[in-house]
């Protein structure tokens, strides 16, 4: 780790088209060069009244086309967050926040797995996994072409990108999830890393278990505080000891191994989104 | 403040200050008299589901189903750790049964450096309905008769105005040093589940709760919760009859809330 979390003001330097999303550049100094892919920011609600903070998943701190002291965000089209950002708008924000996926010791194959915007934070990690010595493949996918994070800042990073939309517009017919399995034994990945809804990451989960490999995911859920003290964002989860237990999203996690988690729970009781 | 424990006049409210580390991280815990913990069960609980902290107009409810992992940990791993950052702890217990109640304070009482013990009496937010005031009675007294002297007893009793000033002054009468006023209005959650109201939306309800009781028992210290995010405000309530304020969920908002308005009133800010 790179230190822990920060309290700071950010200043929002651009807000652009990527696709159908929004891509937000923020200043942020010193929460930059803490960041670790998988880590979220949490940005408080400008008015006073409204205590609630948000988190938002951070989609690269570093890399070709990052600059220095600032983290690139990608943001769901119609997203409240990015309506209200304004270039030159200043936001009360803490991070980087959670804990960041964990990255194998050895140079093994990687699959990085994820849909819509919550492929973001997988991007970062392309650029950390590359530096190590590991061959990474992408599986990318979304509704609609337009919906498909684009990719050419890691093309460098990466062995091979496979495209999957709904509604075939771009790439192959289908999902991340229904092409996993095949995804991993064509590229012999070892570990997955994925970012998806919660529905998704579990189908996710299964499918790379099923294929022999590892999985982490990281889970984009509600954040009522983002810094652990409230426990309004509970991951029913397995312990190391077998042991079923219930921990805090934004603290035990966002990422978390895809065999740790009780998905069932997750998804019927609520949790993520 | 003769019979309560704090260290200065602001203490983190029950189940907002995580294990303490998390306001740590922030210097959060930096001059603030006292820390309250979670509600503790006889046995870990994980809650009710999610969402359990929504936000509501200029407030949030809370329905989070008392999640925490029960007084073993809290005295091996949290207690420890407190008493180590010269934190003032307090343990925040809560049970249904009598007997349950025995037992919970019975495992705290003599625990090393525990300051004072905070009973979630709340009709809501608790796990003991309304009831019987006589039972309330007999929970209060035997808590009273199981703490060494040294340990305080608060007793927590809600916001609902209404039944504050009887239900205080039962408390008192059965052993406690000092009331809470606390934990939130009745409210509910847009899924239908019960919770509670707290942060701003409650704060004038609190503050009047706060008169009332001090009103009705001068000599009673009361320690009051309620939306409280600046100086001014706690002052406000420290002028109406609080002997200490606690903040709870303006440190969702921000984890330096208490140590900023505890170094603000030092300082006269
Ligand atoms: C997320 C959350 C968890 C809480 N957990 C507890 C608890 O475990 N026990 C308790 O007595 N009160 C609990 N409370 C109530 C607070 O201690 C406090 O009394 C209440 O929030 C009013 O203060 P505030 O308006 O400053 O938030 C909780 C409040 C919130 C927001």
């Amino acid at each position: 780790m790179a230190g822990g979390p920060l309290s700071t003001t950010a200043e929002v330097l651009a807000v652009r088209g990527v696709g159908a999303f929004s891509g937000v550049t923020l200043s942020v100094g010193e929460v930059a060069d803490r960041h670790r892919p998988g880590q979220f920011l949490s940005v408080a609600d400008p008015d006073p009244t409204r205590l609630l903070r948000r988190s938002v998943q951070v989609h690269r701190a570093a890399g070709p086309g990052v600059r220095p002291g600032t983290l690139e965000l990608v943001m769901d089209p119609g997203d409240v967050l990015a309506d209200r950002l304004a270039v030159g708008d200043a936001w009360p924000v803490i991070g980087p926040l959670g804990r960041p996926f964990a990255l194998p010791k050895e140079p093994v194959t990687c699959l990085l797995a994820g849909a819509g915007a919550h492929a973001a934070p997988l991007l970062g990690l392309a650029d950390r996994l590359a530096e190590r010595g590991c061959t990474v493949h992408l599986l990318l996918g979304g509704a609609d072409g337009s919906r498909v994070l684009p990719s050419h800042d890691v093309r460098r990073a990466v062995r091979s990108t496979t495209v999957v939309t709904d509604d075939g517009s771009m790439g192959r017919h289908g999902s991340i999830a229904s092409v996993l399995g095949e995804t991993v034994e064509r590229t012999g990945a070892a570990v997955v890393y994925a970012g998806a809804p919660t529905s998704t990451l579990h189908e996710v989960a299964i499918a790379a278990e099923a294929a022999g490999a590892w999985s982490q995911a990281v889970l984009d859920g509600e954040h009522p505080c983002g810094t652990g003290l409230c426990h309004g964002c509970p991951v029913p989860v397995v312990g190391e000891d077998g042991v079923g237990r219930t921990v805090r999203g934004c603290a035990e996690g966002p990422v978390f191994r895809g065999d740790r988690v009780r998905w069932h729970d997750l998804t019927e009781k609520g949790g993520g989104r | 403040m003769t019979t309560l424990p704090f260290a200065a006049p602001v203490v983190i409210a029950a189940g907002c200050g995580g294990t303490g580390r998390e306001l740590a991280a922030f210097d959060g815990l930096a001059g603030v008299g006292g820390f309250v913990s979670r509600s503790l069960t006889l046995t870990a609980r994980s809650g009710a589901p999610a969402p359990r902290v929504v936000a509501a107009p200029s407030g949030v409810l809370h329905a989070t189903g008392l999640p925490n992992p029960g007084p073993e940990q809290f005295l091996a791993l949290e207690l420890p750790w407190l008493v180590a950052h010269g934190v003032v702890p307090v343990a925040s217990l809560a049970a249904a049964e009598p007997d349950q109640w025995q037992e919970l304070v019975r495992l705290v009482a003599a625990a090393p450096g525990l300051r004072a013990i905070e009973l979630n009496l709340q009709a809501d937010g608790g796990l003991m309905p309304e009831g019987e005031p006589r039972l309330l009675a007999a929970v209060v007294g035997a808590a009273r008769a199981q703490l060494p002297p040294g340990v305080a007893l608060l007793v927590k009793l809600g916001h609902d105005p209404s039944r504050l000033v009887t239900r205080s002054r039962l408390v008192v009468e059965a052993g406690a040093e000092a009331v809470v006023l606390g934990g939130g209005v009745p409210a509910l959650l847009p899924d239908g589940r019960p919770a509670s109201l707290v942060g701003p939306a409650v704060r004038s309800t609190a503050l009047r709760a706060v008169a009332e009781v001090h009103a009705a028992l001068p000599d009673l210290p009361v320690v009051a919760a309620g939306g409280i995010r600046t100086a001014a405000e706690a002052r406000t309530f420290l002028a109406a009859g609080a002997a200490a304020v606690q903040i709870g969920s303006a440190l969702l908002a921000d984890p330096t809330t208490a140590a900023r308005v505890a170094a603000d009133l030092r300082d006269g800010r």
